[in-house]
């Protein structure tokens, strides 16, 4: 019997896949209190990797008509299924904020979680963040990334790592920046990091990496180039939602 | 009641017609079982799905020729690979099916090893020849491997990567953290190459002790080693305070004194009255580049090669500081710390400022009495039972063999071995993850203590022992990528004396042996000239201005120096070329202006070096201003033709540029003769 019953679940995830609702939260948390928004404080367009806990824990904040935030009101967090969420529900704190550590799931991907709290009427007011979990060849673009390219590609300076953008001409776009990117095709990408900006008719400052890299060093970087753009590259990998 | 029985017999007995017909029909019955079985079975199931989703998309005529139907099966008997999962997982080698949502039927994602070569569960374990769900995913009675969680799959490439894999950073951070966490002090870990995962996190020797530091501190410290330092890497035995206090004596007591001793008030130089002399001397001399100190705003800066700073002044004893700063190789020979020569001024300088940096609350309400020799003995009897001298030398007291269990084959360790307790998931991660976690959950008077580890941190060196597989020790050698190992290299005579007084292979690699802070050495002989060299090593200026790591200036005398430079541009020299084989004055200023050209348009060199302080900017690279006095041309032409011979793993591209190019940007090079840094150009 149990097993046809975990034969008949695990068919049901199959054909649902991973948009396969999570099982629900305990309804246990009881409201003291109630807001008219819920905001992101911190912690959303993460990128983390599968199955790991993200970096930075979520942090978000419910606010009353007045606009600061209200303490005591119930915040749950949910997600696609293998997404979890310590806590998965809490009340916020004095300062109307719930922070949860989220570990996302198995699958390389982009994970949309939902903050929700009740409002007054019972109402649900939902705040969807998308997080995203790189898989191996991600992570190996990833890790190129912050070898060869961050210093250029990114105006952060960390105490590690200053940046150099400032230094060049022209300036590269960060590799999240998906306005620009997502117009670049996967054969011109593999061009420009091969050859360098004279493949594309852009600026020398940007190296070649092809007589450094690996062909299959350099598909990594455009995959973890693809999987982090913000907006979403369109097939840059499957999106994973509640139903 | 019998009479109904009697009748139904009757009806399918009463005759040999009757009883006949019956036996058939239970016989046909049975025969259909194990058919029906078959007919129903899950994977035909699977197999009916995967062909209904693939009949709905545009390739299906392709995809069902690539269908097989019937159990599927990889056979790789050198591995003791059977894996029947590509019975169900039909996809997995289906570009097209990249996008398909349902997880059983997707495209394996991009990894470099195939299917074909290496099967599914040597990576993901679970049981291959299993065909249900259930039996091949999750861990059975018969069968204790399930699917690792993803967050733990590097496991699996760590079973034969014995090397550092640039896609694997977790398993990395993992076996670099068993390492300087020293979890193989008490733990004995081979790899399956037969090396084994040494700890490098250097714990002091406690033979001097009395000389360093107090009883009070050592109290403080063993009952909370992060209270003193965040970034402390001893545990927490969460001791009593009576324990503390009997450990604390007997390791007081324990200690004798340093031989020659530590001379009180060896200067007659009081500590500066200026404090901001301290503070530039420390800058100047980049301890920052190893140790770490919170600043004004209680932000921690800094290296972690050596101890965080923070609150020395509470820690260690002023003469015993002086003493150091003088000379560490007097208190620990086997130091990473260079001997910097400092004079007596600047002894008492820095001595000073370190002392002002203290942390009184450490020790404030810390009142022990003078200890009793009971309480001397049973703190030693604590120390034996806690195995402190697993990593610290105390006198009379001997290393423990095996203080804790072996960890090689960790990643395979049937669960029928392992106690469990409430509130840890029954699996050999779970158990693992808990473990390192919070080791003392498992039972309060259990020897392992609580180490200072982030949840990112714990799941890395769950990742790295659960690569410890019975497969990871048992299989063929042509599986296994080596480990890369340290050589023992360490350079020769006099001058080797005088690099070793230095440490120089604390941070600069020699032969595959040192630190990774700072550049090769192992070609430095072909590379720069002498004049530069000697200059370099009497006045070290930032050759890279964006890094925060910087050589410190060691005081050397002109004749150390000598020595050095003499040894360095003889024994330092790369068998590939030769250094003079590329004379400057061959270069024509019409050759120096064509590389002028190519620095500046073609390979747009000035997005990551600087020519001309005076307009470029970049500052990945180092400054090339100087070259022409810093360099020979020839090993800026071969650098230019192919940067990774020269010095592996170099970030510098390969710009796959011709001879002629190449002569004519070292050309160029070759002509800049600025001197000094960014800074001294300003002036
Ligand atoms: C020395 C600085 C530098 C480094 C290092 C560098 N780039 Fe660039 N990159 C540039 C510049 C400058 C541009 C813009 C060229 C233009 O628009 O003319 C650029 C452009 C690009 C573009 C085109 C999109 C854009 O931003 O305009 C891609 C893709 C790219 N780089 C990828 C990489 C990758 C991958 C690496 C690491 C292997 C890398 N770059 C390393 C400087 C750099």
């Amino acid at each position: 019997m149990k097993r046809a019953l975990l034969a008949i679940c695990t068919l049901m995830l199959v054909t649902g896949g991973c948009s396969h609702k999570s099982k629900p939260q305990p309804a246990s948390i009881q409201p003291i209190a109630n807001g008219t928004a819920i905001v992101e404080s911190s912690g959303g367009k993460q990128i983390g990797y599968i199955g790991m806990p993200l970096d930075q824990p979520v942090v978000v904040q419910v606010n009353g008509a007045s606009g600061s935030g209200v303490a005591g009101a119930a915040v749950n967090f949910s997600g696609p299924t293998g997404v979890t969420f310590t806590p998965a529900s809490a009340l916020t704190d004095s300062s109307g904020q719930v922070t949860s550590t989220v570990s996302l799931g198995q699958q390389a991907g982009r994970y949309k979680i939902v903050a929700s709290t009740p409002d007054a009427s019972g109402k649900k007011l939902e705040l969807p963040l998308d997080e995203i979990a790189l898989g191996y060849q991600q992570t190996l673009g990833a890790q190129l990334n912050g070898q060869y390219c961050i210093r250029c590609h990114d105006p952060e300076s960390t105490p590690l790592r200053v940046s150099n953008m400032d230094n060049l001409s022209v300036k590269p776009h960060p590799f999240t920046e998906g306005d620009t990117l997502n117009k670049i095709s996967d054969a011109d990408l593999i061009a420009i990091i091969s050859h360098g900006g004279p493949a594309l008719n852009k600026s020398a400052e940007m190296p070649p990496w092809g007589y450094t890299l690996s062909k299959s060093d350099i598909a990594a970087l455009v995959s973890y180039i693809r999987a982090v753009a913000d907006p979403p590259y369109e097939s840059g990998g499957l999106v994973y939602a509640q139903k | 009641m019998k009479n109904q029985l009697k009748a139904v017999w009757q009806f399918f007995f009463g005759d040999s017609a009757r009883a006949f017909g019956s036996v058939s029909l239970i016989l046909l019955v049975l025969l259909a079982i194990s058919p029906a079985k078959n007919h129903f079975s899950q994977w035909r199931h699977y197999q009916k799905q995967y062909l209904h989703l693939i009949r709905g998309r545009a390739d299906a005529v392709t995809l069902e020729r690539h269908f097989q139907g019937g159990i599927q099966q990889i056979w790789i008997p050198e591995q003791q690979v059977t894996d029947r999962c590509t019975t169900c997982h039909l996809g997995l080698k289906e570009a097209s099916l990249a996008d398909v949502s349902a997880v059983a039927f997707r495209k394996h994602p991009v990894v470099p090893h195939s299917l074909t070569e290496f099967g599914c569960t040597t990576c993901h374990r679970g049981q291959g020849a299993a065909t249900t769900v259930e039996e091949a995913h999750n861990s059975t009675e018969q069968w204790e491997q399930p699917l690792l969680p993803a967050k733990y799959i590097e496991a699996g490439c760590g079973q034969c990567h014995l090397e550092k894999p640039t896609a694997t950073p977790f398993l990395n951070q993992g076996r670099d953290l068993i390492s300087s966490n020293g979890c193989t002090h008490c733990h004995t870990i081979k790899r399956g190459d037969g090396t084994y995962i040494l700890p490098d996190d250097d714990p002091p020797s406690l033979k001097h002790i009395a000389d360093k530091t107090t009883r009070e501190w050592i109290y403080a410290w063993i009952k909370d080693p992060q209270a003193y330092a965040g970034t402390a890497t001893m545990p927490n035995y969460h001791l009593r305070d009576d324990d503390a206090r009997d450990i604390s004596a007997f390791v007081i007591s324990q200690s004798t004194a340093l031989q020659p001793p530590i001379q009180p008030g060896q200067t007659d130089t009081k500590p500066a009255e200026d404090p901001a002399a301290g503070t530039s001397l420390y800058g100047q001399s980049f301890c920052a580049s190893c140790h770490a100190m919170q600043n004004a705003a209680g932000i921690l800066v800094g290296g972690n090669v050596g101890p965080e700073l923070t609150g020395i002044g509470t820690k260690a004893k002023p003469e015993w500081l002086q003493d150091w700063v003088a000379n560490p190789n007097h208190y620990d020979p086997g130091t990473m710390m260079p001997h910097y020569r400092f004079d007596a001024t600047q002894v008492a300088t820095l001595a000073g400022f370190l002392e002002s940096k203290t942390e009184p609350d450490l020790v404030a309400n810390v009142h022990l009495d003078p200890a009793t020799s009971p309480q001397i003995e049973h703190g030693k009897k604590l120390v034996v039972e806690n195995g402190c001298a697993s990593c610290h030398e105390i006198n009379g007291i001997k290393k423990p063999e095996n203080f804790a269990p072996e960890l090689s084959r960790i990643g395979s360790k049937p669960l029928s071995q392992l106690l469990f307790v409430e509130g840890v998931e029954h699996t050999l991660p779970g158990y693992v993850a808990a473990k390192v976690r919070s080791p003392r959950a498992f039972g309060p008077s259990l020897k392992m203590p609580q180490f200072n580890l982030t949840p990112l941190q714990i799941d890395a060196i769950t990742t790295a022992l659960l690569a410890q597989t019975d497969r990871s020790q048992t299989q063929p050698p042509a599986m296994r990528i080596a480990s890369v190992q340290q050589t023992k290299y360490e350079p020769a005579g006099h001058a080797g004396q005088l690099m070793g007084d230095l440490r120089c292979l604390t941070c600069h690699v020699i032969n595959g042996h040192g630190g990774d802070m700072a550049p090769d050495l192992t070609w430095e002989g072909t590379a720069v000239q002498r004049e530069w060299l000697t200059q370099f090593l009497k006045n070290p200026e930032t050759l890279r201005p964006a890094l925060i790591r910087r050589m410190p200036k060691f005081n050397l005398t002109d004749a150390e120096i000598t020595t050095l430079a003499d040894y360095m541009m003889t024994v330092y020299q790369t068998p590939q070329f030769d250094r003079d084989s590329l004379p400057v004055s061959e270069f024509s200023p019409a050759v120096v202006e064509q590389g002028r050209q190519l620095f500046y348009s073609k390979f747009a060199c000035q997005s990551c070096h600087i020519a001309d302080y005076a307009k470029d900017k970049g500052y990945i690279g180092p400054a090339l201003a100087g070259t022409g006095k810093r360099f020979y041309a020839a090993w800026i032409y071969h650098w230019l033709q192919d940067p990774q011979s020269l010095r592996p793993g170099t970030i510098e591209p390969n710009q796959h540029m011709t001879d002629d190019e190449a002569r004519s940007l070292t050309a160029f090079l070759m002509s800049l003769n600025a001197t000094g840094s960014k800074e001294a150009t300003k002036k």
